[in-house]
């Protein structure tokens, strides 16, 4: 059987990263029409989309809660996402992930500003590469300030692992696949908190610490570059409102 | 004391704004001695308040809007109301200029409004507990039957209204068309000819996407101009 | 979709009876922060099953067996068996558990069990094998949910290895690519023996084995599983809190130690 190196002589990863380095990322927001906010992710091979509706009308009227809006988040991958056709139907996989994927984002939401309503965020994967849910939290979280939601801060989503007895960042599909352990983490910089952490595989206590410092670190970096997406998005707002006076924007009431 | 983010700067949910005993005002909150934004949009001190005037969003009401709306329902004594907002609006009987003083069915409401109606309303009610309330008594307010609707993000009616009321005016005066925007995003384009009316939605639209950049005023007057040759102005 | 749900049926009161408790180093039916809820298992309940186990952590109620069956493997393990678990939340043990498909939590239960089991490599699949590519053992672990009064995870984790580590299977001889079964038994090849172990925020406080009360009150909840050799083989955090990167190390830490605590007592229930 043949074997397959995910390190190198020199200790370099098959797509000739190193240990720490994350692989090429870029986020453009406000790429949807009819969505109140949306974003797009490439992270490694991944694409990914993500689109917010709301706040908006609870529908079904049973689903409201009376003192706060309710997120109503669907991680989705396409059939042509992966190696393998992928039915269309909600796998197990695909309805945990919603669910870790909106606990992620609820705490940055102020959701307490809509009692009745609903925040719809919807992740859907055009193709996967590893680290998917983790980059579908950074999409979602811009496409939720794109809408225009009041949100305590952005969340950013990066993986760590281990490859071949080594702590690595942000692993490609084949360590994913043939490595030692995942570590997904969405990290809030401002308020220094993890909103998901999920973990499979096998690491020692330290290799943990080391694992989760990397990630948490490289979600700092993540966290600077959807700020960096969001200023090109609207650079352009300045001028706007110097020719407008009175009226000011709609607001959210303190 | 100090500012981070003033004069208009750019800011983004969780961007520091000021520290100090500042007032955290609209689109911003405290947490210990700091401000930080909870929206994208331009920050600004004014006086001892920070505020974040927010360039995108869903309408929330907000009392005494004016606001155009369809209806969606018909109810015991009055009307549901959608108002491009979470909350669906009731438009009660009791707050239409109509004849009061005898009992009146559903059927009876529904010579009134009807569903799919367009009307221009007031919002004179809302709060975190129950729907916006609205009431078409007041001049201007009432049943359209005629024109066009654009529908635009909330956050740019500013812009189409102008500075002291000029791009509105401007608007009207050159395609002869009387224009209702709604606070809601939903603006009203009433004339004496479809050709103009179309027009104005077509100038509308060019508002919403340009709304950025300067010198749109004119740019709009021309594109008017250009329209309204080779049809005849009545 | 994954939806907020509503919010603890409990009265605003009530919660802050919980929470100013904990505050103060206790709990209300006082116990340690650091304490499990009284423990009972009890092995091989179900006769026809291959394997079983009943846990009682507290209040908490959760049954798992586990059958064993001939099936195919998968393409690209063509020598292993097949390792499947679920988990029911039926309605029986909680007002708010409906009749249905499994929802998102019993789908979570059943996803991080089976991580447990499958990361630290508890079964020795290689050893399922009948024949090659064509004909393996296939290893259902079902959990039933009967009481829920709270940390159904580690109750459920629980259950599924005390099932696993008592069950039974006949011994076999592979002739022409099928088993022969001989008379005698055997138990599952089992490796290793992952715990999992949840902690649970409160306010600013960390305790472990939440009982229903708490986990209406928490901010957020953290299992980490580990395996005999204190290696971590899967973590979850749940619910709508976050923990600081301290707070996850220091319950990592808590974790590995409980943990030998528990497997110990499990252990010794087999023998």
């Amino acid at each position: 059987m043949e074997e397959v190196r995910l390190l190198d002589k020199n200790g370099l990863r098959v797509d000739g990263r190193r240990l720490d380095e994350l692989r090429p990322l870029k986020l453009e927001v406000g790429i949807l029409d009819k969505a109140d906010g949306s974003a797009y992710i490439e992270h490694g091979k991944n694409k990914i989309l993500a689109a917010v509706y709301g706040p908006r009308e609870a529908q079904p009227r049973h689903i409201a809660l009376a003192d706060r809006a309710v997120l109503r988040c669907r991680y989705h991958m396409a059939p042509f996402s992966t190696e393998e056709r992928k039915s269309p139907a909600p796998s197990r996989r695909e309805l945990e992930l919603s669910k870790v994927i909106r606990e992620a984002l609820e705490p940055s939401i102020m959701s307490e500003y809509f009692p009745r309503a609903t925040i719809d965020i919807f992740i859907e994967v055009l193709q996967a590469d590893a680290g998917t849910r983790c980059a579908g939290i950074t999409a979602a979280s811009l496409a939720l300030a794109d809408a225009g939601i009041p949100m305590r801060e952005l969340v950013a989503g990066c993986a760590a692992g281990k490859v071949e007895g080594k702590v690595v960042l942000d692993l490609s599909d084949v360590e994913d696949k043939k490595g030692d352990a995942d570590l997904p983490v969405a990290f809030m910089p401002k308020s220094n908190v993890i909103g998901l952490l999920q973990m499979d595989g096998s690491l020692t206590e330290d290799e943990f610490n080391q694992a989760l410092d990397m990630a948490v670190e490289a979600c700092r970096k993540i966290y600077e570059m959807q700020r960096e997406a969001l200023r090109q998005k609207y650079h352009l707002v300045k001028e706007e409102s110097e020719v407008k006076e009175e009226a000011p924007a709609p607001e959210v009431k303190q | 004391m100090t500012v981070y983010a003033d004069k208009r700067q750019l800011v983004g949910p969780g961007d520091i704004l000021a520290e100090g005993p500042f007032f955290a005002g609209e689109n911003t909150y405290r947490e210990g001695t700091k401000v930080f934004s909870s929206r994208i949009g331009l920050a600004e001190v004014v006086g001892n308040k920070i505020v974040v005037m927010a360039v995108k969003g869903v309408y929330i009401p907000r009392l005494d809007d004016i606001v155009v709306g369809r209806v969606t329902d018909i109810g015991m004594s009055g009307w549901q109301v959608d108002i491009s907002a979470p909350y669906p609006a009731m438009l009660p009987l009791s707050e239409t200029p109509m004849q009061r003083g005898r009992d009146m069915g559903r059927r009876d409401l529904g010579h009134i409004y009807g569903v799919g109606d367009l009307m221009i309303a007031q919002v004179i009610a809302f709060d975190r507990t129950r729907d916006p309330l609205l009431t078409t008594k007041g001049r201007g307010l009432g049943k359209v039957t005629s024109g066009r609707v654009a529908r635009i993000t909330p956050a740019k009616i500013p812009r189409i209204i102008g500075k002291k009321g000029s791009m509105i005016t401007m608007l009207k005066k050159e395609t002869g068309v009387d224009i209702v925007p709604g606070q809601n995003g939903v603006i009203l384009a009433v004339g004496r000819n479809p050709d103009q009316e179309r027009i104005a939605v077509e100038a509308l639209y060019m508002i919403e996407r340009e709304a950025h950049t300067s010198g749109l005023t004119d740019r709009v007057k021309a594109m008017i101009t250009e329209r309204n040759k080779g049809k005849s102005v009545t | 979709m994954s939806l907020t749900r509503q919010h603890s049926p409990v009265a605003k009161l009530e919660q802050r009876t919980v929470v100013d408790i904990i505050a103060k180093g206790k709990r209300l039916d006082e116990r340690g922060t650091q304490d499990y809820r009284p423990l009972t298992i009890t092995l091989g309940i179900i006769e026809k099953a291959n394997g079983s186990a009943q846990v009682y952590l507290g209040k908490t109620k959760v049954v798992a067996g586990i059958k064993v069956e001939i099936g195919t493997p998968f393409q690209d393990t063509p020598n292993e068996g097949i390792l499947t678990v679920n988990a029911e939340f039926v309605p029986m043990a909680s007002p708010t558990f409906e009749a249905g498909p499994p929802d998102e939590n019993s789908i979570e239960l059943a996803r991080v069990v089976d991580r447990g089991i499958r990361e630290s490599k508890a079964i020795d699949l290689s050893k399922l094998c009948i024949d090659p590519g064509k004909k393996v053992f296939m290893v259902f672990v079902d959990i039933y949910v009967l009481d829920h009064d709270g940390n159904l995870i580690d109750a459920a984790g629980m259950a599924a290895l005390g099932a696993l580590v008592s069950a039974k299977m006949r011994e076999f001889d592979v002739k022409n690519g099928a088993p022969v079964f001989k008379d005698k038994i055997m138990p599952l090849p089992m490796k290793n023996y992952p715990i999992a172990i949840t902690a649970t925020k409160i306010e600013n406080s960390i305790i472990l084995d939440p009982s229903l009360e708490e986990e209406q009150v928490m901010n957020c909840r953290l299992t980490v599983t580990t395996d005999k050799d204190d290696r971590v083989v899967a973590m979850q955090k749940g619910g709508l809190g976050v923990l600081t990167p301290d707070e996850v190390k220091q319950i990592v830490s808590t974790a590995i130690s409980k943990a030998r605590d528990l497997r110990s007592k499990i252990l010794s229930k087999v023998n």
